[in-house]
Parts: C-alpha cells; structure tokens; sequence
C-alpha cells in the first residue's frame, strides 16, 4: 500500500514573527524555516505503518520554491522512500496545494494521503478536506489514533467536544493531530545519505494547475499588544482586585 | 445566484442548536445580505424552530435525515453543494465540525475559504489572526462565492425575533463513504469551555492528574469551565477537549485564571482576547504575566487552595 504524505515549509514555531514595515506582509527574511510540526507527525505515522508492514512505500510530496527540497530531504532522512517537489512560484494557498495534491495523487494512485491538520503559518485548516473532495475520497481530519485493517480505516479525531470514531473504506484522506505520535529525530548518517538522494521533479503549471492565490492580502498587522497588568503580592490582594477593580467575581 | 444572499450552516445535538449559532449569525449580519440558515440532522426540525427565532434570520431550511448527524462531512458538503446555487456566502463556525465540513464545500464548489474570521470589513473582506495569532491579516476573496467560517468568540450573539418560515429540503442522502462508530464526550456538570463565564486553567506546573484537582476544586468555586495547556493534556492530567489554544479551543471569557502555565504563543492564541486573565506561576520571568492583568509569583499549591478557600 502506498502513503503519500504533503509535506509544506513554515517559520520554524519558536520563531517570533514580524510585520513588513508596509504592512503588506510579513517578513520571513533570514527567518528559520521547518517542516510544519503537524506534517511532521504525519510523515511519522506513515513510517511507522511502513514499519507495521502496512505501507509499502511512503512518498513525500512538497509545493513551493526550491526551497522546500530542503524539508523534503529532511523527510527521506526520517524513512521517506521517495520525493516529489511541485514547483510553483508565490504564496501557495490551500485551495491550490490542494488541487496540486489532487494531481500528484492521480499520477501515485496512493491508498492513504496524509496531511497536518493545519499550517502554523496560515492556520488555515484547509487542505486534507479539499483535497478529499477533488478525488472524491473519504475524509479523517484532527485524527489522533489510526488503525488499518484491510481496506477499512478507522480513524478517532480530536473534535471540540472530545474525541469520536469514523470508519471509512480505502483509499482516504487522514489530516494528523498532535497526539496521534510523537515524531523521531532524524540521523545524521541519515542527513548525509538523503542529500544525494534524487528528488523528482514536477511543475504545477505542466499539471495543468492554476496555483493563483484565490485571496488577496490587503495587510497584516500586530494584533493589539494587551496593557500589561499588574502584580499583586497576595491571594487577598488578588481577589480584592478580581472583585472591587475588575469585577468580574462576586 | 443574482443577488448577494448567505447561507449558514449551523450545528446541533439532538435538537438543540450549538450556542455559536447565534454568534455566527451575527457575523452573516455584517455582510448585509439576507441571511437563511441550514439545520440539518436527527431531531432537525426541532433545533429549527430555535433558528427561526434567532434575529436577522429571513428563512430556515431543515433537513432531517440522520446521514448528517455528527456534521459528517462527506455528507453534509454533498447537501450543501446541492443547495448552495441562491448564495453567494456559506458561513459555519470554526469548531471542528465547521472546519472539516466547510473546506469540503468550497472544493466542491470550486472555490478557495477563508477560514476563522473574527471580523467582517466588507462582503468580500474579512479580518482572521495567522501564526497563531501573533499576526492579524485582512484579506480579500477573489472568489465569486465566498466559503467562510467564523470564530465564534469574535462576535456577540443576536437576540431573538418571531419565528421565521421552516422549509424542509430534499435530502441527498448517504454517499457512503464514511461512517460514525462511536464518541467519547466529555461529561460532567461543569460549563462548557465555548460559554464559559470564567475559566481556570492548568499547566505542567500542576505535575499530576491528581494535583489537577486543585484547578477543579476552584473552577467548581467559581462555577467555571476547566481549561489546560497542551503540556497539561500530553502528560495526560486532563482529556484533550479541554486543550485552549492554537490547535485547542480559542476561548474569550470574562476571566481566564492561569495557573502554572508559561504562556507559549501557541497557547496565548486561544486565550488572550479574555477580559481580565489571571496568572499564578512560580516563575517571575514566565511570559505568561506579558499578558495578565493581574500576575501573581507564587507557588501554585499553597495560592490555589488559598483562593478557593477564601472566595
Ligand atoms: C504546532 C504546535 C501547536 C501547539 N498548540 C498548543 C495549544 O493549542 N495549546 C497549548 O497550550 N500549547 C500548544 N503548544 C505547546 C506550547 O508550545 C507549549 O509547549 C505549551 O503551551 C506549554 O505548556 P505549559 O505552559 O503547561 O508548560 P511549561 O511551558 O512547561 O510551563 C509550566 C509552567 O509552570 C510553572 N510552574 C511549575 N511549577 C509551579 C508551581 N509549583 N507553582 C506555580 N507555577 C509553577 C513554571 O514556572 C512554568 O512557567 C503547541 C506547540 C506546537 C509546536
Ligand atoms: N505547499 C504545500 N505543500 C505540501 N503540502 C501542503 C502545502 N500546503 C499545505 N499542505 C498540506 O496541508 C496541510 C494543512 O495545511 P493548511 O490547510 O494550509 O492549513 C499541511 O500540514 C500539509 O500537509
């Protein structure tokens, strides 16, 4: 069984993030980059079924600029088998990493794609279900545990109200939670080894795929700092304060 | 679809509507169109009768087919497909169910979504917070439909109005690619995290599930909803749905009350547009107090059964 893995390039998370001076954007330059946390322990859950001798080979698969090759080579340093790097120029949104994906997984025909449930960059949140729906496949989004049984997945997601169970048949799009694993390191033999590895390359536009973003960013801003309070030197204090100033306990 | 017109998809639990309806409706208001809203499920046609009373709603379309219980999204996007040609807006919440059903919608309508506005500048313009909230983007959609949903937090909820038309709509059944086994959910007497007045939440800092119980035993005090951090739910003190923050819930309670968490951007995400945040944490540097109103350095198990005793 093949798993596809969509693997995308973010802001390292321990990266304090700036605004352009002209608010158009915000300003990577010189900014740490990484695999985003959530494809991470979706590419761990695909290794680990590789592992279980469920999975048969795991390709990885990364939109953008050259850049990305470099979370891609991290991907085959941790166990993936095999890289795909679409290129496409610009800010690449959901909806278009979502019908690039929709090609490469008619070109791969995979039985599982996994995805993170969201980007930390944008947090959008979008692409495993798009993706789904473009090839009309069954959808698992938030999941924290998968079990494969044959051709039926079931899948328990990480939903507001706690956790629930769906069962689909094969082949699915499974987006991956926090605690459905938690992601090796890679090796640094591994490190070495992967960086003469062949990439396959491919391009969005011979895809036949319009990657134009479908929104357009007026600005950003920094969100209103909030006033920073005060420090109170005792529990009475505290609820002198809560209940007299704040008013917000009886 | 001539003129514009918005559709909301709202959520409900045998038959009583989701209380972010109401507040999602508020944000379908800002647009300006007129505004249906869409209950689907077991026991629809009674949550219905509730979403015709909410103000500013002009029709109420039901369709009460078990095949959309749970919002299954395989479903319920094939629904909304068949009944999205009048509008030119599709608004859900940004709860879970809203964020795995409504990105389904828009590829099927073949447009892209905006996801978790807080504000509306404008039909086609929309305010959402990006890298986990330390960046506030205003963006455009260039789309000819706009797919959206909604921080539920963000905005107060409408009042009431008369009750509105009910029209039951064609069911488009099973697609029968999915299917719902079984839900853990969290049970107990305590407010839900999403309406909570107050909330008291624990970290790492509290170092077992049993010393969790002195986040409980004060939220009991104050009658609030318990929350944590993901380090709190990971070391397996607490079940995850009461995770706030970045890939938790995003809170905005009257008072929040942070205790023994540091305060790490992807937490701050879900708390920080709380009215007045509390914290209590041993470590005076924690960037936790950047954002409490009221910071007290202390040691967490000598001021939290303090608290709860003198209040
Ligand atoms: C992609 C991604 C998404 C994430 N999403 C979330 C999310 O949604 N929500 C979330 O919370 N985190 C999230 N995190 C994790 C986040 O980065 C932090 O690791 C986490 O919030 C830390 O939890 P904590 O504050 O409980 O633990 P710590 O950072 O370990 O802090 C514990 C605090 O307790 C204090 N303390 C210890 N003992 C005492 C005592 N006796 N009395 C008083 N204080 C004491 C310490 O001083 C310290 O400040 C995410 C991380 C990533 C990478
Ligand atoms: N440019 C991209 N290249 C590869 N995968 C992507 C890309 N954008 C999004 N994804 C995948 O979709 C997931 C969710 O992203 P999003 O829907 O943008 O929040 C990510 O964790 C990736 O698995």
């Amino acid at each position: 069984m093949k798993v596809l893995v969509a693997i995308k390039r973010v802001i390292d998370y321990n990266v304090r993030v700036r605004v352009r001076e002209d608010h158009s954007d915000v300003d990577l330059t010189h900014a740490k980059m990484a695999m985003n946390p959530f494809c991470e322990i979706a590419l761990e859950e695909a290794i680990r079924l590789k592992e279980q001798g469920i999975a048969s080979e795991v390709i990885v698969v990364s939109i953008g600029d050259k850049a990305v090759q470099e979370q891609l080579r991290t991907a085959m340093a941790l166990g993936a088998d095999r890289a795909i790097h679409v290129s496409a120029e610009g800010r690449i949104d959901s909806f278009a990493a979502a019908k690039t994906l929709a090609a490469v997984v008619e070109r791969e025909a995979p039985r599982l794609v996994l995805l993170g449930k969201q980007s930390i960059d944008s947090d959008s949140s979008q692409t495993g279900p798009m993706l789904a729906a473009l090839v009309g496949m069954a959808q698992a989004t938030f999941a924290s545990s998968i079990k494969i049984d044959g051709d039926t997945l079931s899948v328990t997601r990480e939903i507001d109200a706690g956790l629930e169970t769906l069962a689909m048949s094969l082949p699915a799009v499974v987006t991956a939670d926090l605690r459905l694993n938690e992601p090796r390191y890679a090796r640094l033999p591994a490190i070495m080894k992967a960086k003469k590895r062949p990439i396959e390359a491919l391009d969005a536009a011979e895809l036949g795929v319009d990657v134009t973003p479908r929104q357009e960013l007026v600005k950003v801003e920094l969100p209103a700092e909030r006033q920073a309070g005060v420090r109170v030197h005792s529990v009475d204090e505290l609820i002198d304060r809560l209940r007299n100033e704040a008013k917000v306990i009886p | 679809m001539s003129e514009a017109r918005t559709l909301v998809v709202a959520e409900q639990i045998d038959g009583r509507l989701s209380a972010a309806v109401a507040r999602v409706v508020a944000a379908a208001a800002g647009i300006g169109a007129p505004i249906d809203l869409l209950v689907v499920g077991s026991q629809a046609s009674q949550a219905a009768q509730q979403a015709a009373r909410l103000e500013g709603v002009a029709a109420v379309i039901c369709v009460e087919d078990s095949a959309f219980d749970h919002l299954l999204a395989e479903n319920t996007a094939a629904l909304i497909q068949s009944l999205a040609g009048p509008y030119s807006h599709l608004l859900s919440a940004s709860t879970t169910g809203g964020r795995s059903l409504m990105p389904r919608v828009a590829a099927l309508l073949g447009v892209g979504q905006v996801s978790d506005i807080i504000a509306v500048e404008s039909p086609d313009t929309f305010v959402r917070p990006i890298y986990a909230g330390s960046v506030v983007a205003t963006v455009r959609s260039l789309d000819d439909r706009k797919v959206v949903t909604v921080r539920p937090t963000a905005f107060e909820p409408v009042g009431e109005q008369d009750g509105v038309d009910v029209a039951n709509a064609a069911s488009t059944g099973d697609q029968r690619l999915a299917r719902f086994v079984s839900e853990q959910l969290a049970e107990g007497e305590r407010p839900e995290l999403g309406g909570a007045r107050v909330i008291v939440s624990g970290g790492r800092g509290l170092g077992s599930a049993e010393n969790f119980r002195l986040i409980e035993a004060l939220a009991d005090r104050l009658d609030a909803a318990v929350g944590a951090s993901r380090a709190a739910v990971d070391a397996g003190y607490v079940p995850n749905d009461l995770q706030v923050g970045q890939t938790g819930r995003m809170v905005a309670p009257e008072l929040y009350i942070a205790a023994g968490i540091s305060g790490a951007v992807q937490h701050l995400a879900g708390m920080k547009d709380s009215k007045v945040i509390v914290a209590i944490n041993s470590d005076e540097e924690a960037p936790i107090f950047q954002v409490a109103d009221y910071g007290l350095v202390a040691d967490l198990f000598e001021a939290l059964p303090e608290l709860e005793r003198k209040l």
